[in-house]
């Protein structure tokens, strides 16, 4: 077993692992963080994107011993309970981003790195192929992608990150 | 995943100590590959050897006429840095093309070649550009260093530390994804060297990356697509299974290539 420390969603958190225990089981299993979800568990289909120091992972394939003192975001962190939606959430409530729901709180966490890296201005090109490591299987991705466009656009007039 | 036991060294001394203890160890940095080979137990190491704290072994730096690239950047460091996109643009683009942009903040340069997938996108750039291959113990040439399917010069308790790539004149990669893995079905990276013009692929040979020597000594004389049209390359030695024939892959090759040599000349 392995003492490890990480800060998760702003809170500081102590586990004793299994070296082999995966992030996404260590977000969903011990801390009980159960909006980061576990689909393909091969790395490509995106429904377990964490941000590891502020950057989008997918927690399936990153494990947990690694993630020691370090930084962990996951869907629960984007915005404080009780309160307001963070403007990426919104925008997939508003556009109808989402059917079945699955792969949202990954698609979001790419999303919102997504904006991280290229601003608040994006094509759908950009977002389309800035996707290519999400999969929804409900249907298209026409919402998606409006959802993360306006999610985009809103985010610069948020205080939420 | 079978059970395994946790190294986490500071050095690479101590890394290459850890190595030579324990047998059979692996080492880890973005685990984008091992990972899931040892979710599906096709790998189950007793030992890992994590370098992803060891300091710097990630950095980027232009040295004179060559670019040293650390063994624990990641792809997206690669592709986001102004001296990689200055000095060897279609190296950028290569890395911001591996994966999905997920794995390009894990995968490492290192774990890539370590690991010399037949269908990984590094290869070709360091063996087209005539890279060297720095390690804890010696300098190896691209050309020494691949040595077929998964497998390299690297021994038993050697680490890749950097990999020093020479400033080309001109170079382009351009791939052809499998629709399904979006790994390189084939993958051409075509490098206008000051002395002569390599190609190398990727995707296609059984073997792993190669170099077209057919392709070199004509663009060697005049680096234009044009000089490649009606040259062949043998099905003999490449691939084929259910997402493309040896003949396809074949073809593809040249296609690819010429696509390649227009790319680098549009760079200027």
């Amino acid at each position: 077993m392995a003492k490890i420390s990480l800060i998760v969603n702003g809170n500081p958190v102590t586990a004793n692992v299994d070296p082999r225990t995966l992030l996404v089981q260590l977000l969903r299993e011990n801390l009980r963080l159960t909006g980061t979800h576990v689909g393909c568990d091969t790395s490509q289909c995106g429904a377990c994107v964490v941000h590891l120091d502020g950057k989008a992972v997918k927690s399936c394939t990153t494990l947990a011993v690694m993630t020691d003192g370090h930084e962990v975001k996951t869907i629960e962190g984007l915005a404080p309970d009780g309160g307001p939606l963070h403007p990426m959430q919104e925008a997939f409530r508003e556009h109808h981003g989402l059917q079945c729901g699955f792969c949202t709180p990954g698609m979001i966490m790419t999303a919102v790195d997504m904006v991280h890296r290229k601003g608040h201005e994006l094509s759908d090109e950009v977002i389309r192929e800035e996707l290519e490591g999400n999969l929804c299987r409900c249907t298209g991705y026409q919402n998606i992608v409006a959802s993360i466009a306006a999610g985009a656009k809103a985010m610069a007039k948020s205080d939420l990150a | 995943m079978y059970e395994f036991k946790y190294h986490r060294p500071a050095t690479v001394r101590q890394a290459a100590n850890l190595l030579v203890k324990n047998e059979d160890a692996k080492l880890i940095a973005g685990g984008h590959t091992l990972v899931p080979v040892m979710k599906q137990r096709l790998a189950s190491p007793p030992h890992l050897v994590d370098l992803s704290h060891v300091e710097g072994l990630d950095t980027i730096e232009l040295k004179g006429r060559a670019l040293a690239i650390g063994a624990t950047a990641k792809h997206a460091d690669v592709a986001s840095s102004a001296a990689v996109g200055e000095a060897i643009p279609a190296l950028a683009e290569l890395a911001a093309g591996i994966g999905d942009p997920a794995v390009r903040h894990r995968g490492t340069i290192g774990g890539s070649l370590a690991n010399n997938d037949p269908t990984a996108d590094y290869p070709a750039a360091v063996l087209a550009l005539g890279a060297t291959i720095i390690t804890n113990k010696r300098r190896l040439k691209a050309e020494e260093f691949f040595q077929g399917l998964f497998s390299t010069a690297l021994e038993g308790d050697e680490i890749i530390t950097k990999v020093s790539f020479p400033l080309p004149k001109k170079a382009a990669y351009v791939k052809f994804r499998n629709q399904a893995s979006r790994y390189a079905l084939v993958g051409v990276f075509v490098a206008r060297r000051p002395s002569d013009v390599r190609v190398a692929v990727t995707g296609a040979g059984s073997d792993g990356v190669f170099r077209v020597t057919s392709f070199e000594e004509v663009l060697k004389k005049r680096f234009s697509p044009k000089v490649l049209e009606g040259i062949n390359v043998s099905p003999e030695g490449l691939n084929s299974d259910l997402h493309g024939s040896a003949e396809y892959r074949a073809h593809l090759i040249g296609v690819l290539a010429r696509r390649a040599v227009e790319a680098a000349n549009a760079k200027g």
